[in-house]
């Protein structure tokens, strides 16, 4: 039970990371699909890091910080290039989004594979830095297995996450950027130079959204390369829509899409068929939550109100 | 009341075009500080533009303008709040989901962030100025005159010392609106300088100092208030008749086709759009609408083709084939359609209702004419001929008739629009703005297939803008105004200064709500 609990933290923080980036790019009216193939990105250019910095250092010459450090800037860059590549077509071009967006997943995808073969597909040792936990937390029962054995990125997905959801609520910067996402025109009256929201929001969430990759392999799947972090990514935008757009939710929700997803591995007696089955509960969850949300019709849980549309300020 | 001869915008020999429509031409204005200027205009007489390029959205293609005696360059609604002129826009630009404060201080600079502060300091602006509103309510909660009182604080609070408001009577209720002027007297005693766009003669009366009249783009003159009177701003709206060359013959045979009596209608917003409305239209004749556009045209032409829910009243239709009466009320829009009502729409996007722009001229025939197959194959024979008839009959200048209708002009467009309706051989054909946006021969070619219709004993009803066009073309003219019918007019003997009148006059004691 306690593995379960553990594991459903460690795979839910995946989740929380994906769907933040998400929550931060929807905010700014930008419907991005592409989170799958961003994240695939992500975790690719992070293992890829880490493969050229332990080739170039040598096992000795490992510094422990930089082991974390590198493939996290390398992800980040990776996947903030993906956003910068998403705004260019939508913002730029005016290209639909939806389109962008499934393009960009499949590209992502596509281009994590070739990444991927060029280096090894196991990374137990550059895991072996992610996945470093406290020393005493071993001593403190299940309390400490529970709270404090995870590796770093953890508690970074933790932060983000709250920080995320201060920084939309609490300040200025939030404010113009729901606004942006609600009513660009209304922004743009007011000044705000809306291009350059969606541009930063866009990036920055992508960014955070490659760190959920990076995290998935390099924690979860303790540095075993699997090719199915687009799914992964998928779940991502559900948790997004699961939240109703709230981050600090997401805490929650991502915990319990990550119970829901390996449910099934830890209840005994059950089929490959029926597994699968229960691999879907997060989505049938997200479906029931959407019919709720619709029903009750509350204005204060809807997505922002020009989620998915470019903004052309002659256009009338 | 103190006037200091002081003028705080001055705009000189403005010009503006959008492609070859001539939005505004040499227009002068100013408004003096502590002053209400009223600018006054029909549809389309290019008030709004004016207003937009003061306040940034469009930029003049001539002329200058002067804040403070000062020439400035006004690029964007940015430069035009340093210059401290706030707009108050008829479409309201306010975030949905935020609070009053959240959207009063959006965009703001320079200040720290502080939304208690900000609250404080917004709620002492409203006290200052008499307005009463909750800024902790969320906007989707508030009510239309909320909402424009957020913007006006919005307005004030960022500093503005000149205030436009583009038509904001237009959607408040009479309580409303004299809660508004008395907020807009206390801020021009203030030194405000304000000028309200509106075409209703009652209120330029009421509220503003000065009244500046523009026409078709054109500026006619300024006057004070205290000098003027419904019968000369008319005037002055309206202008001189200019003679059309427009053929009109007596019309024939006349029957009642359609007789409407007492419809009432609601919107979606729960305001009633038309009110005890009972005219007859008859074969054989053109019907000519006219009114300030948003007076309950769109929703008299929807009801009739069976598109609008009525509250009240009833349409019968008498039928030439089998001499027998019938109350469209209770039928559905394509039996509505069946018995020849034909509701040629042309909204101001002229591709968004009727045609689809991606389909040629053949294909979207063929909308109308689907259900006509009996396999389940398309039969593209006859709606390719009828693509081709219409277009060398109307003369559309298209490729071939496959070519997508969006790559037309928009001339075009409406031609294939109604003369697609016109193929179906109506009874009845309304047709609404069928000109917006045309230059004069393809309006002429317009006007010559309304008239040919009505000569063939079709019950034409024409909505329009245009006074001239109107008194030219139809045999009488109904006009609307706040969605009640004001007058039935003679299209021959009516003049348009009495069109004019009938148009802005406003609702009677029995109000609404």
């Amino acid at each position: 039970m306690l593995t379960f609990l553990v594991n459903a933290i460690r795979l839910g923080m995946t989740f929380l990371l994906g769907s933040t980036g998400e929550t931060i790019t929807e905010k700014s009216g930008h419907l991005n699909l592409g989170t799958p193939g961003v994240m695939c990105v992500g975790a690719s250019c992070g293992c890829f890091a880490e493969y050229i910095y332990f080739d170039a250092v040598g096992v000795i010459g490992i510094n422990p910080v930089l082991a974390i450090l590198i493939p996290v800037a390398a992800t980040f860059l990776g996947s903030a290039l993906m956003g910068i590549l998403f705004c260019f077509l939508t913002v730029t071009l005016r290209v639909n989004q939806n389109v962008t967006g499934l393009a960009l997943t499949t590209f992502g995808v596509g281009v994590s594979d070739y990444i991927i073969d060029k280096t090894d597909i196991i990374y137990s040792l550059g895991s072996d830095y992610f996945t470093a936990s406290l020393p005493f937390a071993q001593n403190l029962g299940w309390f400490g297995e529970l709270f404090l054995s995870h590796g770093i990125l953890i508690y970074v997905a933790l932060a983000i996450a709250l920080l995320t959801s201060f920084v939309l609520n609490k300040t200025k910067v939030g404010l113009h950027l729901r606004a942006v996402g609600e009513n660009p025109a209304t922004a743009d009256a007011a000044g705000i130079n809306v291009s350059l929201y969606r541009y930063s929001a866009t990036c920055i969430g992508c960014g955070i959204s490659g760190l959920g990759g990076l995290l998935f392999i390099m924690d979860y799947l303790n540095g075993n390369w699997e090719y199915c972090v687009d799914a992964i990514g998928w779940l991502a935008i559900a948790l997004v829509i699961f939240t109703v757009w709230k981050p600090n939710l997401a805490i929650i929700g991502s915990i319990i899409f990550g119970a829901l997803y390996i449910m099934s591995t830890y209840i005994e007696g059950f089929s490959t068929e029926t597994k699968e089955i229960f691999k879907m509960l997060p989505y049938i969850v997200t479906v029931i939550v959407l019919l709720f949300t619709s029903i009750r019709d509350k204005k204060k849980n809807q997505p922002p109100q020009s989620l998915g549309l470019n903004y052309f300020r002659e256009e009338r | 009341m103190e006037k200091e001869n002081n003028i705080a915008l001055e705009c000189k020999n403005i010009t503006k075009t959008f492609g070859n429509v001539v939005a505004n031409k040499n227009v002068n204005l100013s408004v003096k500080k502590g002053e209400i200027l009223s600018v006054l205009g029909e549809n389309g007489s290019g008030k709004t533009t004016l207003m937009n390029m003061i306040s940034g959205i469009y930029f003049p293609d001539e002329g200058s303008v002067f804040v403070d005696g000062k020439e400035v360059l006004i690029r964007s609604p940015k430069d035009a709040f340093d210059l401290k002129i706030g707009m108050i826009h008829q479409h309201f630009k306010l975030v949905d989901v935020f609070n009053g404060v959240e959207n009063i201080v959006l965009g703001m600079k320079n200040k720290k962030f502080n939304i208690k502060n900000a609250t404080k300091e917004i709620q002492e602006t409203c006290n200052k100025y008499g307005f009463e509103i909750d800024l902790s309510k969320k906007v989707y909660d508030l009510s239309v005159s909320e909402k424009q009182t957020i913007e006006i604080v919005k307005v004030i609070y960022k500093g503005a010392d000149i205030l436009i408001l583009d038509e904001p009577t237009a959607v408040l209720t009479p309580q409303e609106i004299s809660k508004l002027f008395n907020v807009l007297r206390k801020m021009r005693d203030d030194g405000k300088a304000i000028i309200i766009i509106t075409h209703k003669l009652n209120e330029v009366l009421e509220i503003s100092d000065r009244v500046s009249v523009l026409r078709k783009g054109e500026y006619v003159g300024t006057i004070n208030t205290s000098e003027a009177n419904e019968q000369i701003l008319t005037e002055m709206m309206v202008g001189e008749k200019i003679t059309l060359d427009i053929e009109r013959s007596e019309p024939k045979n006349s029957v009642d086709r359609l007789v409407v009596k007492g419809l009432d209608c609601y919107n979606s917003d729960g305001v009633k759009v038309l009110d005890d409305i009972s005219f007859t239209a008859k074969s054989g004749e053109i019907l000519g609408i006219a009114g300030i556009s948003g007076s309950g045209q769109r929703e008299l032409l929807e009801a009739i083709a069976g598109l609008q829910k009525l509250s009240g009243g009833e349409i019968i239709y008498h039928n030439p084939k089998t001499e027998k009466e019938d109350n469209l009320r209770n039928k559905t829009p394509i039996e509505i359609r069946n018995l020849g009502v034909r509701l040629s729409f042309v909204p101001e996007d002229r591709l968004g209702m009727g045609l689809v722009g991606n389909m040629g001229i053949t294909d979207n025939m063929m909308l109308r004419s689907y259900k006509k197959g009996k396999s389940a194959f398309l039969q593209r024979k006859e709606p390719k001929n009828l693509a081709n008839k219409i277009i060398k009959d109307l003369k559309v200048v298209t490729p071939d008739a496959n070519t997508p209708v969006r790559r037309l002009s928009g001339g075009n467009v409406q031609k294939v629009l109604v003369g697609r309706e016109i193929a179906a051989s109506p009874t009845v054909l309304m047709a609404a703005y069928p000109v917006r946006g045309l230059d004069i021969n393809s309006s002429y070619t317009i006007y010559n297939l309304l008239t040919e219709q009505k000569e063939k004993g079709v019950a034409v009803i024409f909505v329009g803008e245009d006074l001239d066009v109107l008194i030219e073309l139809c045999d009488r003219i109904l006009v609307l105004s706040g969605g009640r019918v004001t007058g039935i007019v003679d299209g021959r003997s009516t003049k348009k200064e009495d069109l004019g009148l009938l148009m802005t006059k406003s609702k009677s004691g029995k109000e609404n709500e």
